[in-house]
Protein backbone atom coordinates (compact mmCIF):
# COMPACT_ATOMS: atom_id res chain seq x y z
CA UNK A 1 0.00 0.00 0.00
CA UNK A 2 1.05 3.27 -0.89
CA UNK A 3 0.30 6.57 0.26
CA UNK A 4 -2.01 9.08 -2.07
CA UNK A 5 0.49 11.85 -3.60
CA UNK A 6 1.37 14.76 -1.48
CA UNK A 7 3.78 17.91 -1.84
CA UNK A 8 7.07 17.09 0.32
CA UNK A 9 8.90 19.56 2.85
CA UNK A 10 11.20 19.35 5.05
CA UNK A 11 11.95 22.30 6.59
CA UNK A 12 14.87 23.65 8.88
CA UNK A 13 13.25 25.39 11.25
CA UNK A 14 10.38 26.36 13.20
CA UNK A 15 9.81 29.45 11.48
CA UNK A 16 9.85 27.54 8.33
CA UNK A 17 7.39 24.76 9.35
CA UNK A 18 4.74 27.36 10.71
CA UNK A 19 4.99 29.52 7.32
CA UNK A 20 4.38 26.21 5.22
CA UNK A 21 1.40 25.06 7.61
CA UNK A 22 0.02 28.63 7.54
CA UNK A 23 0.08 28.37 3.49
CA UNK A 24 -1.83 25.18 3.27
CA UNK A 25 -4.64 24.40 5.78
CA UNK A 26 -4.75 20.69 4.61
CA UNK A 27 -0.80 20.28 4.96
CA UNK A 28 0.19 17.35 8.06
CA UNK A 29 2.85 17.27 10.20
CA UNK A 30 4.91 13.92 10.08
CA UNK A 31 6.95 13.77 13.20
CA UNK A 32 7.73 10.08 13.90
CA UNK A 33 5.13 9.13 11.63
CA UNK A 34 3.91 5.67 13.62
CA UNK A 35 0.58 6.81 13.17
CA UNK A 36 0.27 9.22 10.25
CA UNK A 37 2.00 6.85 7.89
CA UNK A 38 -0.14 3.77 8.15
CA UNK A 39 -3.40 6.14 8.32
CA UNK A 40 -1.78 7.43 4.90
CA UNK A 41 -0.92 4.29 3.33
CA UNK A 42 -5.05 3.10 4.25
CA UNK A 43 -5.79 5.88 2.71
CA UNK A 44 -7.43 6.97 5.96
CA UNK A 45 -5.90 10.43 5.90
CA UNK A 46 -4.93 12.03 2.43
CA UNK A 47 -2.86 15.44 3.51
CA UNK A 48 -2.15 17.11 0.33
CA UNK A 49 1.12 18.31 1.85
CA UNK A 50 3.42 16.78 4.38
CA UNK A 51 5.71 18.69 6.63
CA UNK A 52 8.43 16.54 7.82
CA UNK A 53 9.74 17.22 10.88
CA UNK A 54 11.47 14.19 11.84
CA UNK A 55 15.11 15.63 11.56
CA UNK A 56 14.47 19.29 12.83
CA UNK A 57 16.98 19.53 15.37
CA UNK A 58 16.84 21.15 18.61
CA UNK A 59 12.98 19.43 19.72
CA UNK A 60 14.46 16.13 21.49
CA UNK A 61 15.83 16.87 25.04
CA UNK A 62 14.71 16.02 28.15
CA UNK A 63 15.67 18.71 30.74
CA UNK A 64 15.53 19.27 34.30
CA UNK A 65 14.15 22.85 34.94
CA UNK A 66 13.62 23.11 38.14
CA UNK A 67 9.73 23.47 39.12
CA UNK A 68 9.30 21.17 36.11
CA UNK A 69 10.25 18.52 33.55
CA UNK A 70 10.63 19.99 29.49
CA UNK A 71 10.34 17.22 27.06
CA UNK A 72 11.20 18.20 23.55
CA UNK A 73 7.85 17.36 20.93
CA UNK A 74 10.61 15.12 18.83
CA UNK A 75 11.43 13.04 21.98
CA UNK A 76 10.99 9.40 21.01
CA UNK A 77 9.21 7.03 23.69
CA UNK A 78 12.34 4.77 23.62
CA UNK A 79 14.35 8.13 24.83
CA UNK A 80 11.64 8.82 27.33
CA UNK A 81 11.15 5.33 28.25
CA UNK A 82 15.23 5.15 29.31
CA UNK A 83 15.43 8.53 30.91
CA UNK A 84 15.95 8.05 35.04
CA UNK A 85 14.68 11.76 35.54
CA UNK A 86 11.65 10.58 34.07
CA UNK A 87 11.20 7.46 36.01
CA UNK A 88 12.59 8.99 39.20
CA UNK A 89 9.94 11.33 38.94
CA UNK A 90 7.00 10.38 37.12
CA UNK A 91 6.82 6.78 36.67
CA UNK A 92 3.27 6.73 35.06
CA UNK A 93 5.19 7.68 32.23
CA UNK A 94 7.64 5.59 32.00
CA UNK A 95 4.66 3.01 32.48
CA UNK A 96 3.15 4.49 29.23
CA UNK A 97 5.31 4.57 27.00
CA UNK A 98 6.56 1.12 28.09
CA UNK A 99 2.99 -0.22 26.32
CA UNK A 100 3.28 1.90 23.28
CA UNK A 101 3.15 -0.48 20.21
CA UNK A 102 6.64 -2.38 19.91
CA UNK A 103 10.50 -1.89 19.59
CA UNK A 104 10.20 -0.14 16.02
CA UNK A 105 7.27 1.84 16.90
CA UNK A 106 8.83 3.47 20.16
CA UNK A 107 11.95 4.04 18.05
CA UNK A 108 10.38 6.20 15.91
CA UNK A 109 7.49 7.50 17.37
CA UNK A 110 7.23 10.91 19.50
CA UNK A 111 5.61 12.35 22.31
CA UNK A 112 4.91 15.23 20.70
CA UNK A 113 3.17 12.98 17.86
CA UNK A 114 1.20 11.11 20.23
CA UNK A 115 -0.10 14.24 22.12
CA UNK A 116 -1.79 15.90 18.82
CA UNK A 117 -3.13 12.33 17.22
CA UNK A 118 -5.26 12.66 20.25
CA UNK A 119 -6.14 9.14 20.22
CA UNK A 120 -8.47 8.46 23.23
CA UNK A 121 -7.38 5.04 23.27
CA UNK A 122 -3.37 6.39 23.04
CA UNK A 123 -1.28 5.73 26.32
CA UNK A 124 0.29 9.41 25.90
CA UNK A 125 -2.92 11.13 26.02
CA UNK A 126 -4.35 9.69 29.15
CA UNK A 127 -0.42 9.68 30.99
CA UNK A 128 -0.32 13.44 30.00
CA UNK A 129 -3.23 14.18 31.08
CA UNK A 130 -3.14 12.55 34.91
CA UNK A 131 0.56 14.08 35.20
CA UNK A 132 -1.45 17.75 34.28
CA UNK A 133 1.02 18.31 31.47
CA UNK A 134 1.14 21.53 29.80
CA UNK A 135 1.81 22.10 26.68
CA UNK A 136 3.99 24.67 24.73
CA UNK A 137 2.50 25.40 21.13
CA UNK A 138 4.43 27.64 18.68
CA UNK A 139 2.63 29.89 15.87
CA UNK A 140 2.76 32.73 13.83
CA UNK A 141 1.71 35.23 16.82
CA UNK A 142 4.47 33.59 19.09
CA UNK A 143 3.94 31.18 21.82
CA UNK A 144 1.17 30.04 23.84
CA UNK A 145 1.20 27.31 26.89
CA UNK A 146 -2.53 25.30 27.47
CA UNK A 147 -2.94 23.41 30.46
CA UNK A 148 -3.75 19.30 29.78
CA UNK A 149 -7.47 19.47 30.35
CA UNK A 150 -7.91 22.03 27.42
CA UNK A 151 -5.59 20.60 25.04
CA UNK A 152 -7.39 17.04 24.05
CA UNK A 153 -10.38 19.16 22.65
CA UNK A 154 -12.30 16.04 20.66
CA UNK A 155 -11.51 13.11 18.81
CA UNK A 156 -8.39 13.37 17.47
CA UNK A 157 -8.04 16.85 17.84
CA UNK A 158 -6.19 19.00 20.18
CA UNK A 159 -5.97 22.56 20.54
CA UNK A 160 -3.15 22.96 18.24
CA UNK A 161 -4.34 25.06 15.37
CA UNK A 162 -3.84 24.10 11.64
CA UNK A 163 -0.48 27.04 11.07
CA UNK A 164 1.00 25.92 14.73
CA UNK A 165 2.98 23.17 15.99
CA UNK A 166 3.30 21.74 19.64
CA UNK A 167 7.08 21.84 20.79
CA UNK A 168 7.25 21.43 24.13
CA UNK A 169 5.77 19.24 26.83
CA UNK A 170 6.09 20.54 30.58
CA UNK A 171 5.60 18.05 33.64
CA UNK A 172 5.23 20.19 36.70
CA UNK A 173 6.69 18.43 39.25
CA UNK A 174 5.01 16.76 42.32
CA UNK A 175 5.34 17.77 45.72
CA UNK A 176 7.20 15.37 48.10
CA UNK A 177 5.29 11.89 49.13
CA UNK A 178 4.01 11.91 45.68
CA UNK A 179 4.09 8.57 43.53
CA UNK A 180 2.32 8.01 39.87
CA UNK A 181 1.38 4.69 38.23
CA UNK A 182 -0.50 3.51 34.79
CA UNK A 183 -1.43 0.72 33.48
CA UNK A 184 -3.75 -0.78 30.33
CA UNK A 185 -5.82 -3.44 29.66
CA UNK A 186 -5.60 -4.70 25.60
CA UNK A 187 -7.05 -7.87 24.02
CA UNK A 188 -3.65 -8.73 23.12
CA UNK A 189 0.00 -7.34 23.86
CA UNK A 190 0.39 -4.35 21.50
CA UNK A 191 -3.29 -4.45 20.44
CA UNK A 192 -5.61 -1.70 21.31
CA UNK A 193 -6.47 -0.82 24.65
CA UNK A 194 -10.26 -2.04 26.48
CA UNK A 195 -9.11 0.65 28.82
CA UNK A 196 -6.54 2.57 30.66
CA UNK A 197 -5.86 4.39 33.99
CA UNK A 198 -2.94 6.68 35.30
CA UNK A 199 -3.16 7.91 38.96
CA UNK A 200 -0.90 10.38 40.63
CA UNK A 201 -1.38 11.05 44.57
CA UNK A 202 0.39 13.26 46.96
CA UNK A 203 0.26 11.87 51.01
CA UNK A 204 0.29 13.68 54.09
CA UNK A 205 0.18 13.05 58.00
CA UNK A 206 0.40 9.49 57.89
CA UNK A 207 -1.40 7.91 54.93
CA UNK A 208 -4.13 10.32 54.12
CA UNK A 209 -4.36 12.02 50.62
CA UNK A 210 -3.25 15.25 50.25
CA UNK A 211 -4.37 15.19 46.53
CA UNK A 212 -4.75 13.01 43.79
CA UNK A 213 -5.42 12.99 40.27
CA UNK A 214 -6.78 10.34 38.01
CA UNK A 215 -6.86 9.61 34.28
CA UNK A 216 -9.28 7.96 32.04
CA UNK A 217 -8.83 6.87 28.47
CA UNK A 218 -10.67 4.58 25.86
CA UNK A 219 -13.89 6.06 27.47
CA UNK A 220 -15.10 8.68 25.42
CA UNK A 221 -13.47 11.21 22.54
CA UNK A 222 -11.26 12.51 24.72
CA UNK A 223 -8.99 11.46 27.68
CA UNK A 224 -10.92 12.24 30.95
CA UNK A 225 -10.27 13.09 34.73
CA UNK A 226 -12.23 11.08 36.68
CA UNK A 227 -12.91 14.31 38.79
CA UNK A 228 -15.47 12.65 41.38
CA UNK A 229 -12.82 10.11 42.49
CA UNK A 230 -10.24 12.30 43.18
CA UNK A 231 -12.52 14.52 45.55
CA UNK A 232 -13.27 11.45 47.50
CA UNK A 233 -9.66 10.50 47.74
CA UNK A 234 -8.60 13.63 48.95
CA UNK A 235 -8.14 13.73 52.77
CA UNK A 236 -9.14 10.15 53.12
CA UNK A 237 -6.99 7.49 54.21
CA UNK A 238 -5.65 5.47 51.86
CA UNK A 239 -6.83 2.22 52.54
CA UNK A 240 -7.98 -0.86 51.01
CA UNK A 241 -11.60 0.43 51.13
CA UNK A 242 -10.92 4.26 50.16
CA UNK A 243 -8.78 2.59 47.06
CA UNK A 244 -12.26 0.31 46.33
CA UNK A 245 -14.51 3.12 46.44
CA UNK A 246 -12.33 5.54 44.79
CA UNK A 247 -12.63 2.80 42.46
CA UNK A 248 -16.16 2.47 41.65
CA UNK A 249 -15.95 5.99 41.47
CA UNK A 250 -13.81 6.72 38.48
CA UNK A 251 -16.30 5.36 35.99
CA UNK A 252 -18.59 8.53 36.37
CA UNK A 253 -18.13 10.49 33.18
CA UNK A 254 -16.83 7.91 31.79
CA UNK A 255 -18.49 6.36 27.72
CA UNK A 256 -16.61 3.47 26.98
CA UNK A 257 -17.82 2.42 23.43
CA UNK A 258 -19.54 -1.52 22.91
CA UNK A 259 -17.08 -3.13 20.54
CA UNK A 260 -15.87 -6.66 19.11
CA UNK A 261 -12.95 -6.11 21.61
CA UNK A 262 -15.44 -5.75 24.68
CA UNK A 263 -19.04 -4.54 25.93
CA UNK A 264 -19.34 -1.48 27.47
CA UNK A 265 -19.92 -3.06 30.85
CA UNK A 266 -17.02 -5.13 30.39
CA UNK A 267 -14.77 -1.67 29.62
CA UNK A 268 -16.28 0.27 32.84
CA UNK A 269 -15.03 -2.81 35.21
CA UNK A 270 -12.14 -3.01 33.88
CA UNK A 271 -11.60 0.54 34.85
CA UNK A 272 -12.23 -0.04 38.00
CA UNK A 273 -10.14 -2.80 38.38
CA UNK A 274 -7.01 -0.69 36.79
CA UNK A 275 -8.33 2.72 39.34
CA UNK A 276 -7.68 -0.13 41.91
CA UNK A 277 -4.46 -1.46 40.62
CA UNK A 278 -2.49 1.43 39.30
CA UNK A 279 -3.32 3.20 42.93
CA UNK A 280 -2.35 0.32 44.62
CA UNK A 281 1.20 0.72 42.62
CA UNK A 282 1.41 4.29 43.19
CA UNK A 283 0.69 4.08 46.40
CA UNK A 284 3.15 0.83 47.06
CA UNK A 285 5.99 3.67 45.41
CA UNK A 286 5.20 6.53 47.87
CA UNK A 287 5.54 4.14 50.36
CA UNK A 288 2.57 3.24 51.77
CA UNK A 289 2.90 -0.27 53.69
CA UNK A 290 1.03 -3.29 52.99
CA UNK A 291 -0.07 -2.55 49.21
CA UNK A 292 -0.72 -5.74 47.47
CA UNK A 293 0.05 -5.30 43.51
CA UNK A 294 0.85 -7.59 40.82
CA UNK A 295 2.82 -5.27 38.22
CA UNK B 1 9.17 19.63 -3.34
CA UNK B 2 6.09 18.55 -5.34
CA UNK B 3 4.39 15.59 -5.20
CA UNK B 4 4.90 14.43 -8.47
CA UNK B 5 8.78 15.37 -8.65
CA UNK B 6 11.25 13.05 -8.03
CA UNK B 7 13.93 13.77 -4.58
CA UNK B 8 17.46 12.59 -4.85
CA UNK B 9 19.52 11.35 -1.95
CA UNK B 10 21.61 8.85 -1.18
CA UNK B 11 22.18 6.62 1.58
CA UNK B 12 24.39 4.16 3.19
CA UNK B 13 22.99 0.95 3.18
CA UNK B 14 25.14 -1.86 4.51
CA UNK B 15 28.03 -0.30 4.42
CA UNK B 16 27.97 0.47 1.34
CA UNK B 17 26.71 4.23 -0.47
CA UNK B 18 23.77 4.09 -3.12
CA UNK B 19 22.31 6.78 -4.50
CA UNK B 20 18.39 7.33 -6.29
CA UNK B 21 15.25 9.19 -6.76
CA UNK B 22 12.14 8.92 -5.61
CA UNK B 23 8.78 10.13 -5.50
CA UNK B 24 8.05 11.56 -1.82
CA UNK B 25 5.20 8.65 -0.88
CA UNK B 26 8.01 6.31 -1.78
CA UNK B 27 8.16 3.85 1.15
CA UNK B 28 11.50 2.88 2.73
CA UNK B 29 10.83 -0.84 1.75
CA UNK B 30 10.11 -0.19 -1.63
CA UNK B 31 13.28 1.91 -1.83
CA UNK B 32 15.34 -0.76 -0.66
CA UNK B 33 13.51 -3.70 -2.44
CA UNK B 34 12.67 -2.05 -6.04
CA UNK B 35 15.54 0.04 -6.40
CA UNK B 36 18.22 -0.66 -4.32
CA UNK B 37 17.54 -5.13 -4.71
CA UNK B 38 17.43 -5.87 -1.83
CA UNK B 39 14.93 -7.93 -1.48
CA UNK B 40 16.06 -9.97 1.78
CA UNK B 41 13.79 -7.07 3.84
CA UNK B 42 10.37 -8.59 3.53
CA UNK B 43 6.84 -7.09 3.40
CA UNK B 44 4.75 -8.97 5.14
CA UNK B 45 1.68 -6.95 6.18
CA UNK B 46 2.61 -3.98 5.03
CA UNK B 47 0.58 -2.19 7.84
CA UNK B 48 2.96 -2.11 10.46
CA UNK B 49 2.10 -4.64 12.90
CA UNK B 50 4.26 -7.59 11.15
CA UNK B 51 7.81 -6.95 11.58
CA UNK B 52 8.98 -8.83 8.89
CA UNK B 53 10.32 -5.31 7.26
CA UNK B 54 12.72 -4.44 10.39
CA UNK B 55 15.78 -2.50 9.41
CA UNK B 56 18.19 -1.21 11.13
CA UNK B 57 18.36 2.90 10.78
CA UNK B 58 21.11 4.55 12.53
CA UNK B 59 21.33 2.36 14.87
CA UNK B 60 17.63 1.38 15.96
CA UNK B 61 15.08 -1.09 14.37
CA UNK B 62 12.76 0.62 12.00
CA UNK B 63 9.90 -0.74 10.20
CA UNK B 64 10.73 -0.10 6.76
CA UNK B 65 7.13 0.12 5.51
CA UNK B 66 6.26 2.95 8.22
CA UNK B 67 8.67 5.28 7.01
CA UNK B 68 8.95 7.40 3.96
CA UNK B 69 12.45 6.83 1.65
CA UNK B 70 13.06 10.46 2.27
CA UNK B 71 13.27 10.53 5.75
CA UNK B 72 16.29 8.02 5.32
CA UNK B 73 18.16 10.17 3.37
CA UNK B 74 22.18 10.12 4.71
CA UNK B 75 20.95 7.68 7.34
CA UNK B 76 23.05 4.48 7.93
CA UNK B 77 20.89 1.46 6.87
CA UNK B 78 21.98 -2.09 8.03
CA UNK B 79 19.66 -5.03 6.19
CA UNK B 80 20.03 -8.50 6.65
CA UNK B 81 21.89 -8.84 3.82
CA UNK B 82 24.50 -6.60 6.10
CA UNK B 83 24.66 -9.30 8.40
CA UNK B 84 26.85 -11.72 7.11
CA UNK B 85 31.18 -10.83 7.05
CA UNK B 86 32.04 -10.52 3.50
CA UNK B 87 28.40 -12.18 2.19
CA UNK B 88 29.22 -15.10 3.52
CA UNK B 89 30.45 -15.88 6.72
CA UNK B 90 27.41 -16.17 8.79
CA UNK B 91 26.25 -13.77 11.59
CA UNK B 92 26.48 -15.48 15.13
CA UNK B 93 22.75 -14.23 15.58
CA UNK B 94 21.88 -16.09 11.81
CA UNK B 95 24.03 -18.91 12.66
CA UNK B 96 22.41 -19.35 16.34
CA UNK B 97 19.24 -19.34 14.45
CA UNK B 98 20.15 -21.81 12.10
CA UNK B 99 21.31 -24.28 14.75
CA UNK B 100 18.64 -23.70 17.41
CA UNK B 101 15.46 -24.06 14.92
CA UNK B 102 14.98 -20.20 15.17
CA UNK B 103 12.57 -20.45 12.08
CA UNK B 104 10.64 -22.11 9.71
CA UNK B 105 9.39 -20.83 6.69
CA UNK B 106 11.37 -18.41 7.23
CA UNK B 107 9.30 -15.52 5.90
CA UNK B 108 9.24 -13.44 9.49
CA UNK B 109 13.61 -13.62 10.26
CA UNK B 110 15.04 -11.18 8.54
CA UNK B 111 13.03 -8.85 10.78
CA UNK B 112 13.52 -11.07 13.92
CA UNK B 113 17.08 -11.09 13.20
CA UNK B 114 17.63 -7.19 12.74
CA UNK B 115 15.28 -6.86 15.95
CA UNK B 116 17.43 -9.40 17.63
CA UNK B 117 20.31 -7.66 17.07
CA UNK B 118 19.01 -4.38 18.03
CA UNK B 119 18.44 -6.38 21.63
CA UNK B 120 21.62 -7.75 22.22
CA UNK B 121 23.80 -5.05 21.23
CA UNK B 122 21.51 -2.92 24.01
CA UNK B 123 21.50 -6.01 26.21
CA UNK B 124 23.72 -8.67 25.87
CA UNK B 125 22.58 -10.98 28.46
CA UNK B 126 18.50 -10.65 28.02
CA UNK B 127 16.62 -12.64 30.20
CA UNK B 128 13.43 -14.77 28.56
CA UNK B 129 11.05 -12.22 29.31
CA UNK B 130 13.26 -9.45 27.59
CA UNK B 131 13.80 -11.70 25.05
CA UNK B 132 10.31 -11.99 24.14
CA UNK B 133 9.65 -7.71 24.86
CA UNK B 134 12.49 -7.56 22.12
CA UNK B 135 10.96 -9.22 19.51
CA UNK B 136 7.72 -8.34 20.23
CA UNK B 137 7.54 -6.12 17.51
CA UNK B 138 7.67 -8.65 15.02
CA UNK B 139 4.71 -11.49 14.38
CA UNK B 140 5.81 -15.24 13.41
CA UNK B 141 3.30 -17.51 12.61
CA UNK B 142 5.50 -20.85 12.64
CA UNK B 143 7.73 -21.46 15.98
CA UNK B 144 5.40 -20.37 18.28
CA UNK B 145 8.74 -18.47 19.34
CA UNK B 146 10.29 -21.31 21.43
CA UNK B 147 13.04 -21.76 19.09
CA UNK B 148 13.75 -18.21 18.98
CA UNK B 149 13.75 -17.40 22.37
CA UNK B 150 16.09 -20.47 22.10
CA UNK B 151 18.28 -18.94 19.21
CA UNK B 152 18.74 -15.33 20.76
CA UNK B 153 19.68 -17.09 24.02
CA UNK B 154 22.39 -18.90 22.28
CA UNK B 155 23.15 -15.61 20.09
CA UNK B 156 24.31 -14.20 23.72
CA UNK B 157 25.91 -16.35 24.85
CA UNK B 158 28.44 -16.87 21.65
CA UNK B 159 28.41 -13.54 21.26
CA UNK B 160 29.47 -12.28 24.45
CA UNK B 161 32.18 -14.89 24.95
CA UNK B 162 33.54 -13.11 21.61
CA UNK B 163 32.92 -16.11 19.69
CA UNK B 164 31.50 -16.67 16.04
CA UNK B 165 30.99 -20.29 16.10
CA UNK B 166 28.50 -22.06 17.88
CA UNK B 167 28.02 -26.03 18.91
CA UNK B 168 25.28 -27.63 16.99
CA UNK B 169 22.50 -28.48 19.34
CA UNK B 170 19.72 -31.19 19.85
CA UNK B 171 16.38 -29.70 18.67
CA UNK B 172 13.66 -30.59 20.95
CA UNK B 173 10.55 -32.16 19.42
Amino acid sequence: MIPKKFDYHAPASIDEVIRILGENEEAKILAGGQSLLPMMKLRLAAPTAVVDISRLPGFSYVRDMGTHLAIGALTTHDTLGNDKSVKERFSLITDAVARIGDQQVRNLGTIGGSACHADPAGDIPTALLAADAQFVIEGKRGKRVVPARDFFVDLFTTAVGHDEMLTEVRLPYLPQRSASAYMKHSVREGGFAIAMVGVVATLEDGNSCRDARIGVGAAGPTPIRAVSAEKYLKGNTLDEATIAEAADRAVEGAEPPSDVHGSREYRLETIKVLTKRSLRIALKRAGVPGMRVSE
Amino acid sequence: MKADEQIRMSMRVNHKQYSGAVEPRTLLVNFLRDDLGLTGTHVGCDTGHCGACTIIMDGRTVKSCMILAVQARDAEILTVEGLAEDGKKLHPIQEAFMQNHGLQCGFCTPGILMSSLFLLQRNPHPTEEEIRGGVEGNLCRCTGYVGIVRSVKAAAEVLSKGKTTTKKKEVDH
